[in-house]
Parts: C-alpha cells; sequence; structure tokens
C-alpha cells in the first residue's frame, strides 16, 4: 500500500437486539480528504460514527484509526481521533476556556500546548472572546462551535462529525462549511448529514447509507462527471413549433412545461447549447434562458434509498431538519 | 494524570452545582443541632461523672453521637450527590467525550469516584471543625476524634462507592438516587436479617452491615478489619462501576 488510509473499516457491523442497524461496511478514509456521509434517518450514520470512534463496541468486523486497530489498542488509536457527536458533548455549568482546558488535557495535552491549541481552536471557530462565558447560556449555534472546537483542538488525524451544521443560521453554516474544507487540507474529515448541498460544497467523496448498507460511495468529481445532463431547459419568447426543436441535431424528446418554457431531453450535450442560441438568433425565438439540467445529488440519494425509478416522481423538497 | 483531571473537572462541576451547596449546609446545620444537644447533655451531666468510675469524657458524649448525626444524613445526602456521576453524563451525551478520549474505563471510573470523594472530604472536614470549636474552652481526646474522622471518611467513601455504580445503572439521576438509598439502607441495617437468626449466624449478619464497623472507630477501636472492610466495599462497587461502563458500549 503506498498511500495508508487514517479510517480503514472493515466488515463492519451492529446489532440492537433484533435490529441489524449496520450490516457489513466496507470502506476508507484518505488523508486529506473530506468524505460525506448521506442518507434516510436510521440509516445507520450515527451508528457507524460511534463505532469508528470507540463510543460504541462493533458485533463485529473491524476499524482502524491511522494503522492502529480500535479494538486491540483503544487508548493509541482514539489519540488520533476527534468526534462531534450528534448532541455536543458540553458542560454546561462550565465556561468555553474551562470545557476546552478539560478536554485538552483529556487528550493529554498539558498546561502550555494546551492554551495554544485552545487559542487556535477558538480562532477556527469563531470563538475568540467568549472564552469566559458559561457554556449554558451560548446560543445554540456558539454551542455547536464549541462542539467543533473540542473535536479538532488537539490537532487529530481524523476528525469525524454528526452533523455538524444542524440549528445553525446560514451564516454560521457557511463558515462552518469553510472550516471544514479547510480541515480537509490537513486531517482526514466525516461528516454526516442530511443536507445535500453541504455534501456537494466541502465533500471530496460521498458515500450513502441505507438500512445499514453502502449503496453508494463516489468521488464528487467522478460522480458529476459520470452525471452528464440529459434535459435542457430552455425559455424562448416566440417559441417554434416543437418539430423545428426536435429537428436539431441530438434532441431527442421534446416536452412543453409551459407556455414558453421547454425541456429538450438528450443523450449527449456536446455542442448542443451553441447550436440552439445559434438556431434561436437565426429563427428570432428571443431565447432568453438556457440551463442545463444535470441529476442532482437529490435525484441520485432519493432514487438510491426510494428505489429505482420513483425518483422522477417524488422529488422531495430539500429537509433542512 | 487523567484521573486527576477528570477528579477536577468533577469537583468543580460539583461545587457550581447548588445542589452540592445545600448538602453542605444542612448537613452542617443538623451537626450543630446534634451537638449543642449533645453538649447540654453533657454539662447537666458534669457534676456526676468524677464520681462515677470510667466515666466517659467530653469526646465520647458530645463528639460520637455529632458524627453519628452526620451519618445519618449523609445516608439521605450522599444519594443525591452521586446520582449525576455517571447518569448525567449519558443523558447530556457528554459520556460520548470520555469514551472517545484516548482515556480508559479505570481512569473515568477512579476519576468521577476521587472527584466526588473531594467534595466529600470537604463536608468531613466541615463537621469536624464543629467539635473543635470545644478546643477553646476544654480538653479533647483527640486519638477518638481522629478514629471517629476515618470512619465517617470512610463510611461515606463506601456510600460513594455505591452511588457511583448506581449511577452508571441508568440514565435517569433520580432513579440512581432512589435505588442507591435503597441499598444504603440495606447495608445500613443489615443486621435486622440476623435478629431472628442463631447466635452463629448473627454477628455475620452484622459484620456484612456498615453499621458495627462505623460504631467501632467511633468508639475509638482502630481496627485493621474494620478498615479493610470498608475498602472492600469501596473496591466492589468501583470494580462493579468500571464493568458496567465497559459493557455500556457493546448494550443495545
Amino acid at each position: 500500500m503506498v498511500e495508508q488510509s487514517l479510517v480503514e473499516v472493515a466488515n463492519l457491523h451492529r446489532r440492537y437486539g433484533d435490529v441489524h442497524a449496520v450490516q457489513g461496511l466496507n470502506f476508507q478514509l484518505r488523508r486529506g480528504e473530506v468524505l460525506g456521509f448521506l442518507g434516510p434517518n436510521g440509516a445507520g450514520k450515527t451508528t457507524t460514527m460511534q463505532m469508528i470512534c470507540g463510543v460504541l463496541a462493533p458485533s463485529a468486523g473491524m476499524v482502524r484509526i491511522g494503522g492502529v486497530d480500535l479494538l486491540e489498542d483503544p487508548i493509541e488509536a482514539k489519540r488520533q481521533l476527534g468526534y462531534l457527536p450528534e448532541q455536543p458533548p458540553l458542560y454546561r455549568e462550565l465556561t468555553v476556556d474551562e470545557y476546552l482546558r478539560y478536554c485538552a488535557n483529556l487528550r493529554g495535552l498539558k498546561n502550555k500546548p494546551a492554551t495554544t491549541a485552545m487559542e487556535e481552536a477558538k480562532e477556527r471557530c469563531g470563538l475568540l472572546g467568549n472564552g469566559g462565558r458559561v457554556i449554558g447560556h451560548l446560543s445554540k449555534g456558539y454551542q455547536q462551535r464549541v462542539g467543533i472546537a473540542q473535536a479538532i483542538l488537539h490537532r487529530p488525524a481524523v476528525v469525524v462529525l454528526d452533523e455538524p451544521t444542524v440549528g445553525l443560521d446560514p451564516i454560521q453554516i457557511r463558515e462552518i462549511r469553510e472550516l471544514m474544507s479547510e480541515l480537509g487540507n490537513e486531517h482526514g474529515v466525516i461528516l454526516s448529514t442530511h443536507i445535500l448541498p453541504e455534501v456537494q460544497a466541502v465533500c471530496d467523496r460521498v458515500q450513502i447509507l441505507h438500512e445499514g448498507r453502502l449503496v453508494l460511495d463516489e468521488d464528487l468529481a467522478q460522480l458529476s462527471k459520470s452525471q452528464r445532463p440529459r434535459s435542457t431547459r430552455v425559455k424562448l419568447r416566440r417559441p417554434p413549433s416543437r418539430k423545428v426543436l426536435s429537428g436539431l441535431a441530438g434532441v431527442g424528446r421534446v416536452e412543453s412545461l409551459d407556455a414558453d418554457t421547454l425541456r429538450l431531453h438528450h443523450a449527449d450535450d456536446e455542442g448542443l447549447g451553441e447550436r440552439i442560441v445559434a438556431a434561436a438568433v437565426a429563427g428570432d425565438w428571443g431565447l432568453y434562458e438556457l440551463v442545463s439540467e444535470s441529476r442532482s445529488l437529490e435525484e441520485i440519494f432519493v432514487e438510491l434509498t426510494l428505489g429505482e425509478g420513483r425518483a422522477r416522481d417524488e422529488q422531495e423538497p430539500q429537509s433542512q431538519a | 494524570m487523567n484521573i486527576l483531571t477528570i477528579a477536577a473537572r468533577e469537583l468543580r462541576s460539583l461545587f457550581l452545582s447548588p445542589l452540592s451547596w445545600a448538602v453542605l449546609a444542612v448537613t452542617q446545620a443538623f451537626v450543630a443541632y446534634a451537638f449543642l444537644v449533645k453538649l447540654e447533655f453533657f454539662l447537666q451531666l458534669k457534676p456526676y461523672l468524677p464520681g462515677l468510675a470510667g466515666a466517659p469524657g467530653l469526646t465520647a458524649i458530645v463528639v460520637a453521637p455529632a458524627f453519628k448525626a452526620a451519618a445519618m444524613v449523609m445516608l439521605l445526602a450522599a444519594p443525591l450527590v452521586t446520582m449525576r456521576l455517571v447518569s448525567e453524563e449519558r443523558r447530556s451525551g457528554t459520556l460520548s467525550l470520555l469514551l472517545s478520549a484516548p482515556i480508559t474505563m479505570t481512569e473515568i471510573v477512579l476519576g468521577k469516584f476521587l472527584g466526588v470523594m473531594g467534595y466529600f472530604a470537604i463536608v468531613v472536614l466541615a463537621i469536624t471543625l464543629t467539635p473543635l470549636s470545644l478546643l477553646a474552652g476544654g480538653s479533647l481526646d483527640v486519638g477518638l476524634l481522629g478514629s471517629s474522622f476515618i470512619g465517617l471518611l470512610l463510611l461515606i467513601a463506601s456510600f460513594a462507592a455505591a452511588g457511583l455504580f448506581m449511577s452508571t445503572l441508568t440514565a435517569h439521576p433520580p432513579v440512581a438516587a432512589i435505588s442507591t438509598f435503597g441499598l444504603l439502607l440495606l447495608l445500613w441495617n443489615m443486621d435486622w436479617a440476623g435478629t431472628g437468626a442463631s447466635e452463629g449466624v448473627r454477628p455475620l449478619f452484622s459484620y456484612i452491615g456498615v453499621t458495627s464497623h462505623f460504631n467501632a472507630l467511633l468508639q475509638g477501636v482502630v481496627d485493621s478489619a474494620d478498615l479493610i472492610y470498608s475498602l472492600i466495599v469501596i473496591a466492589t462497587f468501583l470494580v462493579l462501576a468500571i464493568r458496567r461502563l465497559d459493557s455500556m458500549r457493546l448494550g443495545h
């Protein structure tokens, strides 16, 4: 192996009584990679993350953090971990500084190095000037930041974040996303989320979990390449007859969406946009909008988790839950 | 070192909770009441004492009952202090922080025990200060006071270990509190079970209970068997707590 994986998960299982929550997961996280965990509620995301962080023991399987087996040498493996659970693990009665110093001490950082690490984490999470405030008095967004600060405090090789942007306002979400991309440069990051654009914004690789199994594991760049646009939406002030449009080279079916909006289905989009514009100018169609439509991550997600074929019919609105 | 980190955090959180201050205040008030009543009793008795052979001194008449009163308050109050040790961390999700940190279960349990014992040591010290005030006007049997101090501290340490274990069993602090209280009452009154038993069996039950060992120390009898008994009780509950935390990761 040329490049050592930061996290290696093999044949991971977890049962809760009769419920087989995680069924044989295999995946790896490389250095400098941000991995997005997607899946409907109850798909096993949180369970998997808890097993990676040693909070929950797997029913079967292996977890390696930086080459160290989590079950054989938990102390050494956990040294390389930073974990933010779904519910940030905060002591509400402590101040931000007291709390972060406690976390630093737990990870083996004392005195001076602890102070340095705290200042750095506070700066990265936008907590400077809040060190003396009691955590219980902070807003949800700030509490979330303290939770993230705790996870990155000791510069762990692997950062695991379970739904890090829940409860944040749009500006905070943007800041936290920037932070996550930044973390991805030096650490390996695993994050779970319900918010699909978040995955597109920050992740290098996406994994979709459904009923305890991995149904998709692909690089995001690869994914968008393989998902070429399959239709183009045009808005025309003076649309010509549909026959003229379907006569354009490469266009298959033509679909009217409303009076002046049409969708042109095609297999290949090579040069199609240019041809449409040229034809529109020549024919004086009054083209004022042209959108090349590729299959979104959301559609892939719905398709994989709801079953084939239903995705097109049941495009659910994005839930921010 | 990790143990001290956890203990320090625990102690800090205890002193940030109004409950701990209330326990400290109520204990102090009740011990003062018992102390004053017994002091009054001693003053009434004082003229007759020189005539008695082997008469009890000031320390035996005043200090031992005051410490007994303190033990009674702690029987009720200790479960309230220990109930949150683990169950609160489970409920608020902070247990994940400890479980994902590079520390062992043993360190977590010992840290928590040490932290809560730091608090109880302060409680016992404060209780001991009251009889020490007698030094202003009389003489004290310092040896007896010392053995009473050790007795109360060991008794409360047993309570704390039992409470810590009970706290690992549930995510609801009040459930942990009432279970601990039940367990302590049982340990306190274990000798009841021996009342109907034959002569040979009766000492066994009183030996299992905590009361006889505590009373011996209150009378100034420092027997290593009594000390070892307390240490065994403490160690048993701590080991159970560690096992329980370990198995929690496997739980359903």
